[in-house]
């Protein structure tokens, strides 16, 4: 799996307050989430966001809330990975589960510019920044986790796993 | 050799030991889900496949974040997941008067202690307090854990919290707790597990060990944990539960730690968590010139009866200063009657209050209690992150129920000694 896209860079702690605001809970379309998506800690983001694209934090990135919303408006807004020195751990689930990549990648933060072009191999576990040619390795995620983001998710990793 | 966690998850995945680090699958006992999240995981455990949930006695929905609705999207929300507990058949659905969702847990008997509590709200962790196992996920764990009756779970390292001294007049649970938060930083637990500890942890009330649990979450922890003792087990009963003492798990004297963080509170002042970091911590003394517009006195941290009783004992035959708006809002339906009963809410109405129905209200939020660009509030509840409640313009502090009472009455961040 490879994702090819431009870099949104943000720093330490992005919470799921950040991500998408409290009061948008309510809300149960993905597309919904996503027109909000950032909404207040960086108004560009919407508009400027391409498929593809990804978002790089440094550490504890997603941390508070439970909030599925948060990675859901992050991936229908198009995004295609999350990149962090470390994830909070109930985003970091929440993102594999819906099938969004959430990758630890060491130095990350400090390796990228905001707007850099880069390509992220999920499995072959590299980033390599196109604009300046350096290549990264982020850790491997669990083989468990690789087989629940092949199937897409857990919903349809469930739907065909019997054994649970 | 074995942590409180490893030996819960043990337990639950039907193993002798297991070892952090380790994934597992784990059976639950209680899987818990909020209004807010609900929607999305009844959605994925239909997706899954499964046109039922694998057990209706164990699975518990509360209405609790925009408790009543506030919009009309709110009502649908509310509408569809009482259709869902009735086509299920659910046995314990708690509707918008009851309260928030980790108060009504323990007290309607939905948790004990070795046991594995699955939440769809990161505040779980505050279910440690009664020894369970008890962390949040997100909605598709969720809709997995109706489906199935089973989570995975990397099994945590655990920091042991070990909180020694007498606190002092007007210092309380929460203090210890922001005072942990600023030892061990937002992410410092990542992953882990919180084992609290100590001669001040053991002489704690369990509400105050549940805002110690509360908070885990807050330093990235996957769950906080105490170890139940004679208080839990009294409280328990008190609350109708059967326990069988010998059935709870207890951590190891020689297990293995990642770290142990000791902490001595003797003479420490009451704490102030600062915009926009929980771990922003400093004594109230420092942030004495503050002015603030709301205090906030609720929420799953400091919502119930013994923090209305600090607020009431300060703000008693008092007024709230003209410039602040003070919202109390009790934890639960059996905190607000226990607050009539004692009178509270009638002195804390004359003081100026809004006393509020029992709901998150403004902790998250999500409907009551907003502050607008430029505001100032000092809150009870457990997160102060930018624009966590209302403008992101607006500024959040966090502290005691005490503290927050001292100043709604002076209008700006005091020690409640000042006003004695």
């Amino acid at each position: 799996m490879k994702i090819k896209g431009r870099v949104w860079k943000y720093g330490h702690d992005v919470n799921t307050d950040y991500i998408i605001p409290g009061r948008y809970m309510e809300l149960t379309d993905p597309g919904e989430m996503a027109a909000h998506v950032f909404e207040e800690h960086d108004p560009t983001f919407r508009k400027g966001v391409r498929k593809g694209d990804t978002v790089v934090g440094a550490t504890n990135f997603g941390c508070g809330s439970s909030r599925e919303h948060a990675p859901l408006a992050l991936k229908h807004a198009g995004v295609g990975c999350v990149l962090a020195e470390s994830f909070a751990r109930i985003f970091y689930r929440n993102a594999i589960n819906i099938g969004l990549p959430a990758l630890e990648c060491p130095r990350i933060h400090d390796s990228v510019s905001n707007g850099d072009a880069v390509e992220i191999d999920v499995t072959g576990g590299t980033v390599r920044n196109l604009d300046t040619g350096a290549e990264l390795k982020f850790n491997p995620l669990p083989p468990f986790m690789v087989e629940v983001l092949n199937a897409g998710g857990l919903v349809p990793y469930l739907k065909e796993t019997e054994e649970w | 050799m074995s942590t409180a966690s490893e030996k819960i998850l043990a337990r639950a995945s039907g193993r002798d030991g297991v070892k952090a680090g380790e994934i597992v699958k784990a059976r639950v006992d209680t899987a818990m889900m909020p209004d807010v999240t609900s929607v999305l995981a009844i959605e994925a455990m239909k997706k899954m496949g499964a046109e039922s949930v694998w057990d209706p006695n164990r699975v518990v929905v509360i209405l609790d974040h925009v408790a009543p609705p506030s919009s009309v999207n709110s009502a649908r929300v509310h509408a569809l997941i009482r259709g869902f507990a009735k086509e299920q058949d659910l046995k314990h659905f708690y509707d918008v008067e009851s309260g928030v969702c980790h108060q009504i847990l323990p007290e309607q008997g939905h948790v004990r202690p070795s046991t594995v509590v699955i939440g769809a709200d990161s505040h779980t962790c505050t279910h440690g307090a009664f020894g369970a196992f008890a962390t949040g996920v997100g909605s598709t764990d969720m809709g997995a854990v109706l489906a199935r009756g089973k989570t995975w779970l990397r099994v945590p390292e655990t920091i042991k919290v070990d909180v020694n001294g007498s606190l002092g007049e007007h210092v309380y649970a929460k203090d210890v707790v922001l005072r942990v938060a600023k030892e061990i930083g937002v992410s410092g637990a990542t992953y882990m597990a919180l084992e609290y500890t100590g001669e001040t942890v053991a002489d704690l009330t369990v509400a105050g060990r549940m805002t110690l649990c509360n908070m885990a979450i807050e330093m990235g922890a996957k769950t906080g944990i105490c170890s139940p003792d004679h208080k839990t087990f009294a409280w328990l009963r008190s609350h109708g539960m059967d326990i069988d003492e010998s059935d709870a798990l207890h951590p190891d004297p020689d297990s293995c730690y990642r770290r142990t963080v000791e902490l001595d509170v003797t003479g420490m002042p009451p704490m102030v968590a600062c915009p926009h970091n929980v771990d922003n911590v400093k004594p109230v003394t420092e942030d004495s010139d503050i002015e603030i517009n709301q205090a906030f006195i609720g929420s799953c941290t400091n919502g119930r009866l013994e923090d209305l009783r600090q607020a009431h004992a300060i703000l008693k035959g008092r007024q709230v200063h003209r410039d602040v708006r003070l919202l109390v809002v009790p934890a639960s339906r059996g905190v607000y009657k226990e607050a009539l009963d004692e009178g509270i809410v009638t002195d804390l109405v004359d003081a100026g209050a809004v006393v509020s129905n029992p709901s998150c209200a403004a902790c998250f939020g999500g409907h009551i209690g907003l502050l607008g660009p430029g505001e100032r509030g000092i809150a009870t509840s457990n997160r102060n992150f930018r624009g966590r409640q209302g403008s992101p313009e607006a500024e959040v502090y966090l502290s005691s129920a005490a503290v927050a009472a001292a100043s709604a009455l002076t209008g700006h961040i005091t020690h409640p000694e000042e006003v004695e």
